[in-house]
């Protein structure tokens, strides 16, 4: 079965989904995600989702719910590049997606996940 | 009002959601709906077509392009001979959901879409058309 690649750049993680998703792809990027965050030790996740034409409501609760694991790992997920034509359908679909933190790009995505990791370095003193 | 034959697609697997999504995008980019339509007309099928895989142990989506006048749309009907649902109203109830979902489904695809319709007999299966008009 084919996975997502899960890139790793420092104490963040990094995922690009360009295809449209079926079940189990997405079920195997959530268990695969958890365990990278448990040997990597990530305090990031960056998910962008920029190629993504749709998001129903399976989509949105594999977001939500990777934002809720990850969360309970010690990481924040920020779910980056939102196209226009998605977000205005999610709202009308109902999903308000609200457990999960999301950014305009990649950019700004990183740089929440970079002050994270700044503010911990400070609290860890290294 | 004129319909052509339409295209009929099996769904019988969750890659079957996916092509469905897919031959959706495609006419409705060919009867030319704007970007956002297009996004909601598949939205819509995708949240019809996995009802139709979980709850209705699989069945049929059949896409037809429509003509009303002047006006083109794509009207989708998805059909399955599964359990059934015997209280249409509460299944189309946001929050209402009788697996693992949020409830969502059907409630959002018919807020997604123009035209909706949904007849069910318990115990013989289950028809949605959903329409979007340019
Ligand atoms: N084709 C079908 N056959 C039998 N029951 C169905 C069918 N479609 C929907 N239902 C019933 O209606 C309920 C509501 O459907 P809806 O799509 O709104 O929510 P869901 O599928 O449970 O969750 P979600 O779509 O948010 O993941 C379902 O839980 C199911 O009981
Ligand atoms: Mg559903």
């Amino acid at each position: 079965m084919d996975r997502i690649p899960i890139l790793q750049m420092g104490r963040a993680l990094l995922i690009t989904i360009q295809v449209d998703m079926h079940d189990q792809l997405a079920l195997a990027l959530e268990e695969d995600l958890a365990a990278k965050i448990a040997s990597s030790g990530a305090r990031g996740v960056l998910i962008d989702i920029s190629s993504l034409e749709i998001i129903d409501s399976f989509i949105g609760r594999m977001l939500d719910n990777i934002a809720g694991v990850s969360r309970l790992m010690d990481a924040e997920t920020v779910v980056v590049g939102m196209r226009p034509a998605v977000a205005i359908t999610l709202v009308e679909l109902g999903l308000s997606l609200s457990g999960v933190r999301t950014a305009l790009n990649v950019d700004r995505g990183m740089a929440i996940i970079q002050q994270r990791l700044h503010d911990y370095e400070i609290a860890d003193g290294d | 009002m004129e319909t052509n034959s339409g295209d009929v697609l099996v769904i019988s697997g969750s890659d079957d959601v996916v092509r469905v999504r897919q031959a959706v995008r495609a006419k409705a980019i060919e009867i030319g709906l704007s970007l956002v339509d297009q996004t909601k007309i598949v939205t819509a099928a995708s949240e019809v077509a996995r009802n139709t895989l979980d709850h209705g142990g699989g069945g049929t989506a059949t896409l037809l392009t429509v003509q009303n006048g002047n006006r083109q749309g794509l009207r989708l009907i998805f059909e399955d001979q599964g359990r059934g649902i015997a209280d249409l109203d509460r299944a189309l109830t946001d929050g209402y959901t009788t697996g693992k979902g949020l409830g969502l489904g059907l409630g959002g695809a018919k807020r997604l879409s123009n035209e909706f319709s949904i007849q069910s007999t318990p115990g013989k299966g289950t028809r949605v058309v959903i329409a979007r008009w340019k």
